[in-house]
């Protein structure tokens, strides 16, 4: 099968399986607490039931309200297909094309940002500014865990327009690259890690199933919307997480055979969602002060890195 | 070449007009006239001198010499692939600004002599173009007076006010102190190369015998010279304050297209010192380091403003600072010999500069409207402007998402060119600087990350949410007639990131005709390189566009024949709600300012009333100037002091000042025997 | 592949030491670098000095320190968050610093295998980074034998035979040091009621 076929597939599957993360998230959760939990299919009976639903939207609204989730699962979605998925590069990936999805995750963002705004709500705008606020702090740690792979590949004597490309960075090579000595690229793992839940609004950052608006950051912007809106909306952060995971997963895929890599993937995927689960069940979010702190401590990691492997 | 000249015989034409017009006496009829021929001056002047940039080949340099000249030098004009670039936003904008100017000026016929301002609103344009085409020392002098000066009096148009008055007069200080910067430089480069001609081969050549000290001298002139025009750190302090004082469309056309001249300035001394040898290494790394501490500055200090002018104008500050970096990066490329460097730094210099004319004119453009349609800027007041204005929303929401470079706008593409240069940093000799230029990439991250809050809180406090005073529940719309300079600016703002596969080619173009590459780089494989990246951004681009509608049309089949309702905000139990509860543009930027108080430079003031019963209690946030107040007003006030202790020799007395000549006298013969 | 993942872990241990706020944390960190110290030393086959090396730094010191630190109050271990951030970041630049140094030092290229000499520096800047950093007298006890750890470390190459008593001495050296400084602390946090060295400003004249 040919390369961009190939690369479809795994995008059509992405795009299918990512709403079962939170089931499974959900479930370890559930399993941990001693409880059964919700089915492992909950979330698509969610979004179906969202998507029959009518809409309530509020009096003070205008059309930025209703574009905002278009816009955002468009861009998302969009980020996604330029990965490289289940170790098959993208074939729209071109040299810097990791700039181009961090924006468009950015405009993601910013669409929802502005979406909690114009409810004129105060706990929507309390999260708008936080969101804002640690959006812009996790910004350049992506940038620098980026620059760490691109230096990386560069060190191995590969042209510009090869090593800046998604496809390279997370092709697989660094998955054994460690073995050989580059251990600084140990610490490019947990930084991903800890942007996935700075950027997903997971537990230690942020508690999606607290009741106190007060205490939330993603949760908290989306209060006034409903049925199709908040579907979109809910999927498009499922895919969002999906993204985070795939990258983490793409790190860690030696090159093999297609079919064991894209099944490595997926498992690792899974197994992230695991890990994920356990470590709600046993961490308690962060003060929200202390939030910096954490991206900070993922910056220093990958700023550990780009020394180690730039200054030898 | 002649229909360059003709639109400078245009904007001079209409500027004499106005001058004749001024010194009558003011009335309705003749305001209403000088709006007029101001107006039609501005963008039959611009129009024709775009055709004369569009119109020729765009890498064939163009030139002329005047048969009448100045006393000393020449009149030699030329413009080169450079100067064509950078005369693109003066036009653009000096037909959009001049446009919406007299929109907006047509509610003040009787209140001010629009003469006057018209007058200097085309003296500007025309200083402006002769500094982007001026060949000759003397003239380029001149017209950069002209471009400097003009911009006092217009800056000056509501001089009842003390504050708009003081800003005036900080621009103009500031202007000046450059000028004696530039002065110096150019009288130096007269008495070195003998010859008043700036660029030719001939003078080239004799720069490229010069000895570095000599070099680096020249340089660091023309970093502080041109570096005040372009609001380096930290020589910033007057666009904060200029920008917000004076008229919307004049803040545009001074923030989108005059502090480029800085710019300019910079990369043309740079290019003619490094033409036919190499520069040195610090140049390049000392733009790029004040490059990214301006960008810094500029972000942190716009975070924390109210007043949506000074933030936008805090906002230049920063765009100035990514340009820089560009400049920087790229030379720096230039002196290690690395193509792919030199040609994304400058490129990405140059097509930002581009990206800043359209979108800050557009946002300039957008708070002039705001502020005529509620009397005021300052954010704490305003809010659900976009309801009332939802074509005025449109239109800043477009700037906002440009310029926080969010794809599908341009401002993107700019920053990935620029970071593009900035990653090739491994090719780089030496740890230490491949690691500088790495975190400096990290630098752009933090600048983007918060111009993405900065322009949540810009766009989302005014424009949505509930009005939170009395300033935007009576709303004065504009009308959507008005508005077209601003939707000609959107588009330009979408079209410059849609055509940027075909722009690229003439910026690179540029950038080999200042920065000639050796034959050895292999120019077509990397033009492959970059149009094949920014042709698929383009492409994505569109596919964010198209699928945001298909999604928006899927919503609106699901939606059909069901039930929807339009209920109040849930406000989370709370009943009583009120506007006054919603976030503020302080509130929003608090999370960071716990983190970056010193940065920002945030003061809050709290006064609670600390009875059992508590009435009223009042806070305040602001961010003060404070490179004004802790540096600059000391300095000046130093030199006050030590001028005043001068004037012991100023006491009147007449026979005491004709020995000061006869003491002078002795000493300059004694100095001519020795 | 061990000798270098027992260097990249010295390099982690280190500014876990800087990073982390809790003492009890600081000890066990020091009580792996001295195994990994051990380690390194079976590594260049110095078998006496590994026994040594581990029973004293890896066992002995640290559990020193454990002992003290029990009978010491729980909210005196533990220092202020602000500080360990500032403390990493100045960690990094001594990183860097002796990366640097590493690539302008000619000589040392034969004798050291490649990152060991930025990491003995580093290591080195790092207990002084604790000492100079951290208020409570116990962390500069860490601190010492952090600083301690990079000397040893840049000795290690240097060593041959006749070398080893000398070692074995140092380290007796030290350890009698820590035992000493161990006592003051104990007798320091009986008259003090803490072991905030700002406290002994009251000390003066």
């Amino acid at each position: 099968m040919s390369q961009p076929l190939l690369h479809a597939l795994h995008f059509v599957l992405a795009l299918l399986l990512s709403p079962l993360l939170f089931g499974i998230i959900n479930r370890v959760k559930a399993k941990v607490a001693g409880r059964h939990g919700k089915p492992l299919l909950q979330t698509y009976f969610d979004l179906i039931k969202l998507l029959r639903k009518g809409c309530v939207r509020s009096d003070c609204t205008t059309p930025v309200f209703t574009l905002a989730p278009c816009i955002q699962i468009s861009a998302t979605v969009l980020a996604l297909y330029f990965l490289p998925l289940g170790g098959v590069a993208s074939p729209a990936g071109f040299a810097g094309d990791f700039l181009l999805v961090s924006y468009l995750l950015a405009a993601g963002r910013f669409v929802i940002m502005l979406a909690a705004l114009d409810t004129g709500s105060s706990f929507e705008g309390m999260g708008a500014s936080r969101e804002a606020t640690f959006s812009a702090f996790a910004e350049p740690v992506l940038f620098l865990a980026m620059i760490v792979l691109t230096s990386f590949y560069m060190d191995l004597g590969h042209s510009e327009a090869y090593a800046f490309s998604l496809g390279t960075l997370f092709g697989g090579q660094s998955a054994l690259a460690w073995l050989n000595g580059k251990l600084e690229l140990l610490f490019i793992p947990p930084v991903f890690f800890l942007l996935l839940l700075v950027e997903n609004s997971r537990i230690p950052v942020d508690d999606p199933t607290t009741h106190l608006e007060l205490t939330m950051i993603h949760e908290v912007m989306i209060l006034d919307h409903s049925g199709p809106d908040l579907a979109l909306i809910l999927y498009a952060s499922t895919v969002k997480l999906w993204f985070f995971a795939s990258l983490i997963a793409s790190l860690f895929i030696p090159p093999m055979q297609i079919w064991q890599e894209s099944l490595l993937w997926l498992l690792l995927i899974f197994l992230l969602a695991v890990i994920l689960g356990l470590l709600e069940s046993s961490m308690a979010r962060l003060r929200l002060h202390r939030v910096p702190a954490l991206i900070g401590a993922a910056g220093m990691m990958a700023a550990l890195a780009l020394i180690l492997s730039q200054m030898r | 070449m002649s229909l360059f000249l003709l639109s400078l015989a245009a904007f001079a034409g209409a500027a004499l007009c106005c001058l004749s017009l001024a010194v009558l006496r003011p009335t309705r009829q003749r305001a209403r006239l000088a709006n007029l021929l101001g107006v039609l001056g501005a963008s039959a002047g611009s129009a024709v001198g775009l055709w004369a940039i569009l119109s020729t080949p765009f890498a064939t340099p163009l030139e002329v010499t005047l048969p009448f000249g100045l006393p000393v030098g020449a009149c030699t004009l030329s413009i080169d692939p450079l100067g064509r670039l950078f005369l693109l936003p003066v036009f653009v904008l000096g037909a959009l600004t001049a446009v919406k100017g007299a929109f907006s000026l047509a509610h003040e016929l009787t209140s001010h002599n629009l003469a006057v301002h018209w007058f200097f609103f085309l003296m500007l344009l025309l200083g402006m173009s002769l500094v982007m085409a001026a060949n000759d020392t003397v003239l380029f002098l001149l017209s950069w007076e002209i471009m400097s000066l003009a911009p006092f009096f217009l800056i000056d148009f509501h001089d009842s006010e003390k504050q708009v008055r003081d800003a005036s007069w900080i621009y103009l200080t500031a202007a000046h102190l450059g000028a004696v910067f530039l002065l110096a430089l150019f009288v130096l480069l007269w008495q070195k190369t003998g010859t008043t001609t700036i660029s030719s081969p001939e003078t080239i050549s004799i720069i490229s015998g010069f000895s570095p000290e000599l070099r680096s001298l020249l340089f660091v002139l023309a970093l502080l010279g041109f570096g005040a025009k372009a609001g380096l750190a930290p020589m910033h302090v007057w666009l904060p304050e200029a920008h917000p004082a004076a008229p919307s469309h004049v803040s545009a056309l001074l923030s989108g297209a005059m502090i480029n001249a800085g710019l300019y300035g910079i990369l043309r001394v740079t290019s003619i010192l490094s033409l036919r040898s190499t520069p040195e290494s610090w140049w390049g790394w000392t733009l790029l380091v004040l490059g990214l501490a301006t960008a810094l500055t500029g972000i942190f200090k716009a975070l924390a403003q109210s007043n949506l002018k000074r933030l936008l104008a805090y906002s230049s500050v920063e765009n100035m600072g990514i340009m820089l970096m560009g400049a920087g990066v790229g030379l720096i490329g230039y002196t290690t010999k690395n193509f792919w460097m030199t040609t994304f730094g400058f490129a990405a210099c140059l097509y930002h500069m581009l990206n800043h004319a359209a979108f800050k004119g557009l946002l300039f453009l957008g708070a002039g409207e705001v502020l005529h349609a509620t009397g005021t800027v300052n954010m704490a007041y305003l809010g659900g402007l976009h309801k009332k204005m939802p074509l005025l929303g449109l239109l800043f929401a477009v700037g906002a998402a440009s310029i926080a470079s969010l794809p599908p706008f341009n401002g993107f593409v700019s920053e990935y060119l620029l970071a593009l240069a900035l990653l090739d940093a491994p090719r780089l000799v030496g740890s230490e600087q491949q690691v500088g230029v790495l975190l400096s990439l990290v630098g752009l991250g933090v600048i983007s990350g918060f111009a993405l809050a900065l322009y949540v809180k810009a766009y989302g406090i005014p424009f949505l949410g509930t009005p939170r005073s009395g300033f935007s529940r009576t709303v004065h719309a504009p009308t959507p007639l008005s508005l077209w300079p601003l939707v000609l600016l959107a588009l330009l703002c979408l079209l410059l990131s849609l055509a940027a596969a075909r722009i690229f080619p003439h910026l690179a173009g540029a950038v080999s005709s200042s920065f000639p590459p050796p034959h050895t780089w292999d120019v077509a494989s990397l033009l492959q390189d970059a149009t094949n990246g920014l042709s698929t951004i383009c492409l994505t681009s569109l596919g964010l566009i198209f699928l945001s509608l298909l999604f928006l049309l899927f919503r609106s089949i699901l939606l059909r024949g069901k039930k929807q309702e339009v209920r109040g905000t849930w406000s989370c139990g709370y009943q009583e709600s009120s506007p006054r509860i919603q976030y503020t543009d302080a509130g929003f930027t608090e999370p960071s300012a716990r983190f970056l108080k010193t940065l920002m430079g945030v003061t809050a003031t709290v006064r609670l009333d600390n009875d059992i019963f508590p009435k009223e209690s009042h806070l305040s946030v602001s961010a003060p100037p404070r490179l004004i107040r802790l540096f600059y007003t000391p300095l000046f006030q130093g030199i006050e002091t030590v001028c005043n202790a001068l004037k012991i020799m100023q006491h009147g007395k007449i026979h005491i000042y004709i020995l000061y000549i006869l003491v002078t006298l002795c000493v300059l013969l004694i100095w001519g025997v020795y | 592949m061990l000798f270098d993942s027992c260097l990249f872990l010295l390099l982690v241990s280190n500014f876990l030491l800087l990073a982390t706020p809790h003492i009890r944390q600081m000890t066990k960190y020091t009580a792996l670098q001295g195994i990994l110290l051990a380690l390194l030393l079976l590594l260049f086959g110095h078998t006496i000095l590994t026994v040594a090396v581990l029973l004293i730094k890896g066992i002995l010191l640290p559990g020193l320190l454990w002992h003290t630190q029990k009978r010491l109050p729980p909210d005196s271990l533990i220092c202020p968050r602000k500080l360990a951030a500032f403390d990493v970041v100045c960690g990094m630049a001594g990183l860097a610093f002796a990366i640097w140094l590493d690539d302008r030092l000619i000589v040392t290229q034969e004798l050291f295998p490649p990152l060991f000499l930025s990491l003995g520096l580093t290591t080195l800047f790092c207990g002084f980074i604790l000492i100079i950093g951290r208020i409570k007298a116990i962390t500069h006890v860490i601190g010492y034998l952090v600083a301690e750890n990079g000397i040893f470390l840049l000795g290690m190459p240097l060593m041959t035979k006749g070398t080893t008593w000398f070692e074995l001495a140092l380290l007796l050296d030290v350890f009698v040091a820590v035992f000493v400084m161990g006592i003051a602390i104990n007798r320091i946090s009986d008259s003090f009621a803490s072991i905030d060295v700002a406290r002994f400003r009251s000390l003066r004249d």
